[in-house]
């Protein structure tokens, strides 16, 4: 359709619009960066969003999540390939439920992530203070859908990585210089109001979402 | 059969009468606008949020063309496919021609306004494809064979009891219940196997930066991931106004819609999509394109006041602020966009001969400009075109669409009469003395004035008569 293209900008171009240069006005935006205030922030709204939230410290994170899968009556995980948790994960796995590993393309095992598995375990990229948000930068070691199809995603943050908003993280990371193909920000298990105004959890992604935050890495 | 903005005034009526309709509208109404006000407790700001929402969009549209060309060349280095259409018909023959290079008879749509726009499902049925919508609200309205009657809320004129009818009617094994978790479950249910199966997932977008290739979506159930993750082909449509310059435009902009339209911080997701699956990934499109849509946008440009229009983020906040939308619904307007806004965008898609009545159906009370978080004078706009639908072009302006289609010789003769009248001094006296000596000539009918009030009968004497007598 490059006949439609180039009509389409023909057209605007003749409007000789003023370019109009960047000098907005700012605008106040939660910014606190003391650590503990950024922690409770993204605490307080993760669980407002029906999040569960849990603290602890690096070398508690094998014998937690463990627990947690054990509470939660999870069965069988999926898990990426890699990633700087992925011992610990392995680790807490065993004994407690059956792993299967994301190491082949989704085709070739839709079926089975999408019908027989129990809960998705991701780490996170990092996080935002300001909205609670959990940043998911998906890659070839922990593919997108592990956070999104199993009906409970669990993601483990490190309280370093945590920013106090999203211009911030922004910035201080030059996303601008280059994008991942996909990435992500997460503030809750999937929801939706569109039925009579009243809120439900787990309307096409998970509907539990956990949170593991080691606060000492 | 759809309703038309041709035949607005009997919609209307027919809405105001129904009284179910009319209470699921006022409650969705009052409970969206109690969450924004909650959203925006602190005046100042939301003032703030409001200019640097505004500024940002009247920067970036008034380098529309430079940042579209910006757009498209980063997108393809990223790997994203991009096309361009003038038209309703052009953007199907895309989707047809894309859907079919992969042999695919099911595509899963996330919610977008402008695929409504284009008439998608209906194109994508007349050639063998099924495309259903996943947005839970949109897929109750798809199975009631409905249009989207809000446009961030598409089924709020349903209450649970009508979703439930809907359920039982069309979803095998449903068991009716008016629990609406399970009624979400339902749908879950049915919708996760399309999900699996869909050989394309379909999107809008909320923002395209231009600067990035990156497209950005705004939502909470998590089908927009699903629909640009699970099927092998993503094809993304957007109007031509949705660019922006910088990634940096997009968290001001992200945080006046959430506020403005569900009241929420944030949404539960906010997908940046910046290319298909690379080599060395395991999941993700294969392929990932992206429609440009004009249909009439670049019209609204070509006039500056006008061109406000494009500063629309889709938040709905003047539908859920309009005492108007909130008594008739979005339904009796007969356009994709109803409400405040759709009352000035859809003159640019369909033309003013098609919507000349929309820009009436409002009160100027000035609810909808006082709530937009981009800060569209849509007050003055809806003057404007009640003017542009009864009046040649302005010189040296171009031609709406349909422009002047509601001019009316009896109209135009009165005023010109009027004005002739209050030129001419005698000829003006005489007519005001006939007229109140001659008030018992008055009707007592006058159309639709008098349905609800009584006629008017000028006064016995005319105000020069009554100022001399004071001064004698």
């Amino acid at each position: 359709m490059s006949t439609a293209r180039t009509a389409i900008l023909d057209r605007l171009r003749r409007v000789n619009a003023l370019p109009l240069k960047a000098s907005e006005p700012d605008y106040p935006i939660w910014n606190d960066a003391d650590p503990d205030a950024m922690l409770a922030r993204l605490t307080g709204l993760l669980e407002q969003n029906h999040a569960e939230v849990l603290r602890l410290p690096r070398t508690a994170l094998v014998t937690t999540l463990r627990e947690r899968l054990a509470q939660a009556g999870i069965k069988r995980v999926a898990t990426g390939t890699g990633g700087e948790f992925f011992d610990d994960i392995t680790q807490a796995l065993n004994g407690t439920a059956e792993r299967v590993c994301f190491d082949r393309p989704l085709e070739e095992w839709k079926d089975t992530l999408f019908n027989a598995i129990d809960a998705g375990i991701t780490g996170c990229h990092g996080a935002i203070a300001a909205s609670g948000s959990l940043v998911l930068w998906p890659g070839p070691e922990e593919p997108r859908t592990l956070s999104l199809v199993p009906p409970h995603h669990i993601a483990i943050l490190k309280a370093s990585t945590l920013h106090t908003n999203l211009p911030a993280m922004m910035t201080d990371e030059g996303w601008s210089q280059g994008m991942p193909t996909n990435l992500l920000l997460v503030s809750g298990p999937s929801k939706t109001a569109d039925i009579q105004q009243t809120l439900a959890y787990g309307a096409h992604g998970p509907s539990a979402l956990t949170v593991l935050i080691l606060e000492d890495a | 059969m759809h309703n038309r903005p041709q035949h607005f005034h009997a919609q209307a009526e027919a809405a105001l009468a129904d009284t179910e309709l009319r209470a699921n509208f006022r409650g969705a109404m009052d409970y969206l606008r109690d969450k924004r006000k909650t959203a925006f407790a602190d005046a100042a700001e939301e003032s703030a949020i409001r200019d640097r929402a505004e500024a940002i969009r009247q920067r970036c549209l008034s380098k529309l063309p430079e940042l579209l060309e910006r757009l498209e060349s980063n997108c393809i280095a990223n790997g994203i496919r991009v096309h361009w259409a003038e038209n309703a018909e052009q953007a199907n023959a895309i989707f047809t021609d894309i859907i079919q290079s992969h042999g695919g008879t099911l595509a899963v749509k996330g919610k977008s306004m402008v695929s409504e726009e284009i008439e998608l499902n209906d194109a994508m049925a007349k050639e063998g494809i099924t495309c259903l919508e996943s947005d839970m609200g949109e897929y109750i309205v798809q199975l009631g064979r409905e249009t989207p009657s809000h446009i961030i809320m598409p089924a709020i004129h349903k209450n649970k009891q009508q979703v439930a009818d809907l359920f039982a009617e069309h979803v095998p094994g449903f068991e009716h219940t008016l629990d609406v978790d399970t009624l979400i479950q339902t749908g879950r249910r049915v919708l996760r196997e399309k999900y699996r199966t869909a050989d394309v997932g379909v999107s809008g977008v909320n923002f395209a930066v231009a600067e990035t290739g990156t497209l950005c979506l705004v939502e909470n159930e998590g089908n927009g991931r699903m629909c640009t993750t699970v099927p092998e082909v993503h094809i993304a449509i957007t109007g031509i106004e949705k660019v922006v310059e910088y990634l940096a435009d997009v968290p001001p902009l992200f945080s006046a819609l959430t506020r403005s339209a569900t009241g929420q911080l944030i949404t539960t997701y906010f997908n940046m999509i910046s290319g298909p699956r690379k080599d060395d990934e395991l999941d993700g499109p294969k392929e990932v394109h992206l429609v440009l849509l004009d249909n009439g946008r670049s019209q609204a440009y070509a006039d500056e006041e006008l061109r406000k229009t494009l500063q629309c983020i889709r938040c709905g906040a003047c539908m859920n602020h309009c005492p108007v939308y909130t008594r008739i619904g979005g339904h009796a307007y007969g356009t994709v966009y109803p409400g405040p806004i759709g009352k000035i965008i859809s003159p640019h898609l369909m033309g003013l001969d098609a919507t000349q009545d929309l820009p009436t159906a409002s009160s100027l009370c000035g609810a909808c400009g006082e709530v937009c978080p981009v800060r569209i004078p849509i007050p003055e706009l809806l003057q404007r075109l009640r003017h542009e639908a009864k009046q040649d072009p302005r010189p040296g302006a171009l031609p709406l669409r349909g422009q002047k289609a509601a001019a009316s010789n009896t109209e135009a003769f009165v005023w010109r009469s009027f004005a002739l009248a209050t030129r001419q001094p005698a000829l003006y006296r005489m007519l005001t003395w006939c007229a109140t000596r001659l008030r018992w000539l008055m009707p007592k009918k006058l159309g639709p004035w008098t349905r609800c009030r009584t006629a008017p009968r000028p006064a016995a004497k005319t105000l020069r008569e009554l100022m001399a007598e004071r001064k004698q």
